[in-house]
């Protein structure tokens, strides 16, 4: 009886995680890939762990309940900071998109305000080179 | 000679390695066209989640705790290498 209970769990995993990897390699822009693999995967991987803690027993159950207690708590967080990565970096989006929350709700310029200083700071970095060079130039001629 | 599966958790674990290992290699894939750095961070954190389901696999068809102990360091290390990368691609879109 149990043993049906732990080849249901992990043929449900396994699925799942194929699932997820078939996300990734269709699915058309970064942002929806990220969401293929983050949800399916996670989700695939603690039904393996629970299969894995129903078949063990004692501390290595528990250790298997904690794998899969980490990685439902850590794989939203990991999504998060590459999805935000990714949308600042410049990925393109599907041009099917139909909505950015981010770009209408305005927080969006204090990122490029960012981008701008870092700009004016590399114009005056190349000034300084350029400065450097014509006084390497004169001392040359000299 | 490898003796044939006998029981459901042994065919469900021989059914789902295969399926594992179709994953790994569909997000290869993904690593090797992946048109930017965040596709192959994202590729290879589910190759990571896969590893671990292959270690758990494992740890099912031998009964044996042992084949459990790479999993939570393998989960460790995937989510601190995604957020490290992810960190690393905002400061250098930034610093551009």
């Amino acid at each position: 009886m149990m043993g049906w209970v732990i080849a249901a769990l992990v043929l449900a995993g396994a699925s799942l995680m194929l699932v997820a990897s078939i996300g990734i390699v269709r699915l058309p822009d970064t942002i929806t890939r990220l969401h293929a693999a983050t949800k399916a995967g996670a989700v695939g991987l603690s039904l393996l762990m629970v299969a894995v803690s129903v078949e063990l027993s004692g501390s290595a159950a528990l250790e298997a309940l904690l794998v899969s207690a980490f990685v439902l708590l850590t794989a939203p967080v990991a999504a998060h900071t590459i999805a935000r990565a990714a949308y600042f970096v410049g990925v393109q989006l599907w041009e099917g998109t139909i909505r950015d929350d981010l770009w209408e709700s305005g927080d969006i310029e204090r990122t490029f305000q960012m981008e701008e200083h870092a700009f004016e700071e590399e114009e005056r970095r190349e000034q300084d080179r350029e400065r450097k060079l014509d006084a390497e130039r004169e001392a040359h001629t000299e | 000679m490898i003796p044939a599966p006998t029981g459901p958790v042994a065919v469900a674990a021989l059914v789902a390695r295969a399926m594992l290992l179709a994953g790994m290699l569909l997000c290869v894939f993904r690593v090797w066209r992946g048109p930017r750095t965040a596709d192959r961070v994202v590729a290879l954190d589910t190759i990571a989640y896969l590893t671990i389901g292959l270690c758990g696999l494992r740890a099912i068809e031998a009964s044996d705790a042992a084949m459990l102990r790479p999993a939570l360091p393998l989960a460790l290390l995937a989510f601190l290498a995604t957020v490290a990368f992810a960190r690393y691609l905002e400061k250098r879109a930034v610093n551009r």
